[in-house]
């Protein structure tokens, strides 16, 4: 019973690794997906609260993943979780660096470059999208975060205090 | 100017500290100030095309690149020093929120101001959406990949693995044509 949630785990996160293209935030929404709809390990809120979670903590917010397994298997889930969301992505890029500095100066890594800056500035916005589409996510709950997307994109404030103030916010209106 | 590779001892712990300052993200700008402008580890132009490298590979950016500095100044123990490096602090402090989370989890209170926080991290993608516009949205056709990829997995809720493999082709196909 346990294993199988190990392996479940293990093979949704390293596909995940591997789809996890521009940043962790583009398989947010598959990750909501298998987790609330697919296995049923947690509802909506449960979901976004984790990611809420790990978007205060330090480090990268991928670290979600090992809150996820927490929240499965306890230490094991969590270990599991995370090996499989950073191994097959950090062994492609180990073996990536020493063949991107032969090909620096190719033409076609330009175009390269500018192809995938569309995608993956899409894959950011569909990460917010899906995210907000949650049941739980009201319309007060989208205004504030409409605001702090504001505040976040065209001023310098620290994100901490921005998510301490939505935080507030939340508690003040009751959400 | 490029300093001589440092120990392994020394890329753990330079690392450590980097994933302890990374309060809300931050990663990259991080490295970047400690391996080029700090300790000269490699040059500015070196740590660019690493960007970008860890941008097209899969997987998040700020891990990939960590392997990345690794790699280059270690090879694969380098990249393992610096992976576990950044990575151990910040793994205990989320489990542990997680676990204190559990416990207050079900007090109104807590869950209303879980909503707002969520609010709010969701506005931090958002943003950074927005701020990436600036570099990587040259003209309508670029505007228009993003819109469809966005909409395709945010709101219709398609599965990402289908949307990649028409709109990867399509888009580096159009940044042939254009420019």
């Amino acid at each position: 019973m346990v294993t199988a949630v190990l392996l479940k785990l293990a093979g949704l996160f390293a596909t995940l690794s591997l789809l996890a293209f521009g940043s962790a935030n583009s398989v947010i929404p598959d990750m909501q997906r298998a987790a609330v709809e697919t296995y049923r390990w947690m509802t909506e809120r449960e979901f976004l609260q984790l990611f809420a979670i790990s978007r205060i903590a330090p480090g990268p917010g991928s670290l979600v993943v090992a809150l996820v397994g927490q929240k499965v298997a306890g230490l094991a889930g969590a270990a599991v979780a995370t090996l499989a969301m950073f191994g097959p992505s950090c062994l492609l890029v180990h073996l990536a660096a020493g063949l991107w500095h032969r090909t620096r100066n190719a033409s076609w890594r330009a175009r390269v470059e500018r192809g995938l800056g569309p995608v993956a500035v899409g894959l950011i916005f569909a990460s917010g999208l899906a995210l907000m589409r949650g049941t739980e996510h009201g319309a007060a709950a989208i205004w504030l975060t409409l605001a702090a997307t504001a505040v976040l994109a065209w001023t310098e404030w620290h994100p901490l205090l921005v998510l301490a103030a939505a935080g507030l916010a939340g508690w003040g209106l009751g959400l | 100017m490029v300093a001589p590779p440092p120990s392994l001892a020394t890329i753990a712990w330079v690392f450590m500290l980097i994933g302890m300052q990374s309060f809300g993200g931050g990663l990259s700008a991080w490295m970047r100030l400690e391996a080029v402008q700090r300790r000269h580890w490699m040059s500015e132009q070196q740590f660019a095309s690493g960007m970008a490298l860890c941008q097209i590979a899969p997987g998040p950016n700020s891990v990939n690149l960590s392997v990345f500095i690794g790699t280059t100044l270690r090879g694969r123990l380098g990249a393992l020093a610096a992976l576990l490096g950044m990575l151990i602090v910040p793994v205990v402090v989320v489990l542990v929120m997680g676990g204190l989370f559990a416990r207050v989890q079900g007090v109104a209170a807590v869950n209303s101001a879980m909503v707002g926080l969520g609010a709010g991290a969701i506005g931090m993608n958002l943003a950074m959406g927005v701020r990436m516009t600036r570099a990587n949205i040259g003209g309508k056709i670029s505007a228009a990949v993003a819109l469809v990829v966005a909409v395709s997995i945010g709101l219709v809720g398609l599965p990402l693995l289908p949307v990649l493999l028409v709109m990867l082709p399509v888009s580096l196909l159009l940044a042939r044509f254009s420019k």
